[in-house]
């Protein structure tokens, strides 16, 4: 494709290697891991359950609620345990993501509850998380009509590359980094879309198409881990 | 408001008790038994330190990170230590999200104790500059699974995750942890280990490491971390009251249990 040299030698459009199994939260109605090389992500989901507080309950369709948690020591410095600004956004980010795939209204006045946690942190954290979550999802049984898959694409400098590591997240040559983490159902809609930096509108065309590609290739890993507990 | 939480039933709580008169328990062991312990140490690349216990379906995370900071005005030479435990929701239908509740506390200041108690970490030897710079080291507890018995399983990761942990690099000129950057030194930890076993009494019956159902029906249960044959810190938790004959049968379990626990991690940390 380029001459594009990454940090780990991977190709532009290479992911790093993927793991994924499911059933890892015997507690829970469902669960999974998800890894991306030294990312690694654990959903667990409970429910559909009664919502409490009652105040909370939707009487016309049933609620998602996700949360995003990073251990402490996920990180080279650690982190203060306890919600951030920031969990709490790619929290609710998570929900959007995973919503349109999930077959839920009939649970009114119930709530879905799905944990995520990052056991381990090289960038794309809220990827592996939702890749983790959407699996957990269906492990649960949770109605859904499609499988649902995340990646980021990163721009450095010029070059677009998918599946961006720590080392790359902080690129400051030419351009800099532009962070795009993109999540997509397997049907190829659009549920998640965020972007830190700077591209053109051109670019960015590129780039969706770039992690529609990849979210195929995650979807396959995502499929086969869960084929595996229903054997 | 109506209770979302499945608690352990009164039919399932008597056959527990039924079971335990013949000296007998749901999974075959006997009261006085442990699970198998299952150690893996450096399962997260980014903490000085790091371990996974599991006893059964049990799961525990255990990280160590440090950081320089000042001492505390009485121990001007020595370094810090803190530990906080999170029950994870993801962990258990009965773990909410929000601020940390009494187990969540009580479970941290528990292992604290042991470890601090035990001088099992000689934070004299963390001292960089004396009154001004020590080392912290945070011992973070998450639960990954709770069937039983997180407080053991905590215990057990702590020391794990210690020794198996690295000082990060320092640069004392630019007074900067290099964090991610570790040092081949380790965390000075003596050869005692400290090991936390609770005991829990339900009924006349004495117990080691209950399951989630066993744990729900003890009446009350007593920690003791001891390295060695020597108690450290104690614990007794819940309201029920005991005999001093039965405290002393609960000093003697335990004494016993921490050989067996002693073995099985030495040979799962080997």
């Amino acid at each position: 494709m380029t001459n594009f040299k990454r940090p780990d030698g991977r190709k532009v459009d290479e992911l790093r290697p993927m793991k994924a199994k499911v059933g890892v939260v015997p507690n829970a109605d469902g669960s999974a891991m998800f890894q991306f090389g030294d990312t690694i992500a654990i959903a667990a989901v409970y429910g559909p359950k009664k919502m409490h507080p009652q105040h909370m309950q939707d009487p016309e369709k049933g609620t998602l609620r996700c949360t995003y948690n990073m251990l402490s020591f996920s990180v080279t410095d650690r982190i203060r345990p306890g919600p951030s600004r920031r969990s709490t956004e790619i929290s609710k980010i998570t929900g959007w993501a995973l919503e349109p795939a999930l077959m839920i209204d009939k649970y009114a006045n119930m709530v879905v509850d799905v944990h995520i946690n990052i056991l381990q942190a090289n960038a794309s954290t809220r990827c592996a998380g939702i890749n983790a979550a959407a699996m957990a999802l269906a492990h649960a049984g949770i109605p859904m009509k499609d499988m649902v898959s995340s990646v980021s694409i990163g721009k450095l400098d010029k070059q677009l590359v998918v599946d961006v590591n720590k080392k790359e997240e902080d690129w400051e040559e030419g351009e800099g980094a532009t962070d795009i983490p993109i999540t997509f159902t397997n049907n190829g809609e659009l549920t998640h879309l965020q972007l830190d930096g700077k591209i053109t509108t051109k670019q960015l065309k590129e780039a969706i198409e770039l992690a529609r590609k990849s979210c195929k290739e995650i979807y396959e890993v995502q499929k086969e881990a869960l084929k595996k507990v229903a054997e | 408001m109506e209770n979302p939480i499945e608690m352990t039933s009164n039919l399932t709580a008597i056959r527990i008790k039924e079971y335990l008169s013949k000296d007998k328990r749901f999974d075959g062991r006997m009261p006085e038994n442990f699970r198998d312990i299952i150690i893996e140490t450096g399962i997260s690349k980014n903490a000085e330190g790091s371990a996974r216990v599991k006893l059964g379906n049990t799961e525990v995370l255990v990280g160590v990170k440090m950081n320089v900071s000042t001492p505390y005005p009485d121990s001007p030479n020595k370094g810090n230590l803190m530990v906080t435990a999170e029950l994870l929701p993801l962990s258990s239908p009965r773990f909410e999200n929000g601020p940390p509740k009494f187990p969540a506390i009580e479970l941290g200041r528990v292992i604290d104790r042991g470890i601090r108690e035990s001088k099992f970490i000689e934070l004299e030897k963390l001292c960089i500059k004396e009154g001004e710079k020590v080392w912290t080291v945070f011992i973070d507890i998450y639960s990954i699974n709770d069937d039983g018995n997180l407080l053991d399983a905590a215990g057990i990761g702590a020391i794990a995750a210690l020794k198996n942990a690295k000082i990060p690099k320092y640069d004392e000129k630019e007074d900067k942890v290099l964090f991610g950057e570790l040092s081949d030194e380790s965390i000075p930890v003596k050869k005692e280990l400290p090991i936390s076993i609770t005991a829990h009494k339900i009924g006349k019956n004495l117990i080691i490491d209950p399951t989630r159902d066993e744990e729900d029906i003890s009446e009350t249960r007593v920690t003791i971390c001891s390295s060695d044959g020597e108690i450290s810190s104690m614990q007794k938790g819940d309201s029920e009251s005991l005999s001093i004959e039965e405290m002393n049968n609960i000093l003697d379990l335990i004494e016993k249990t921490e050989r067996v626990v002693f073995k099985k991690i030495e040979k799962s940390l080997k």
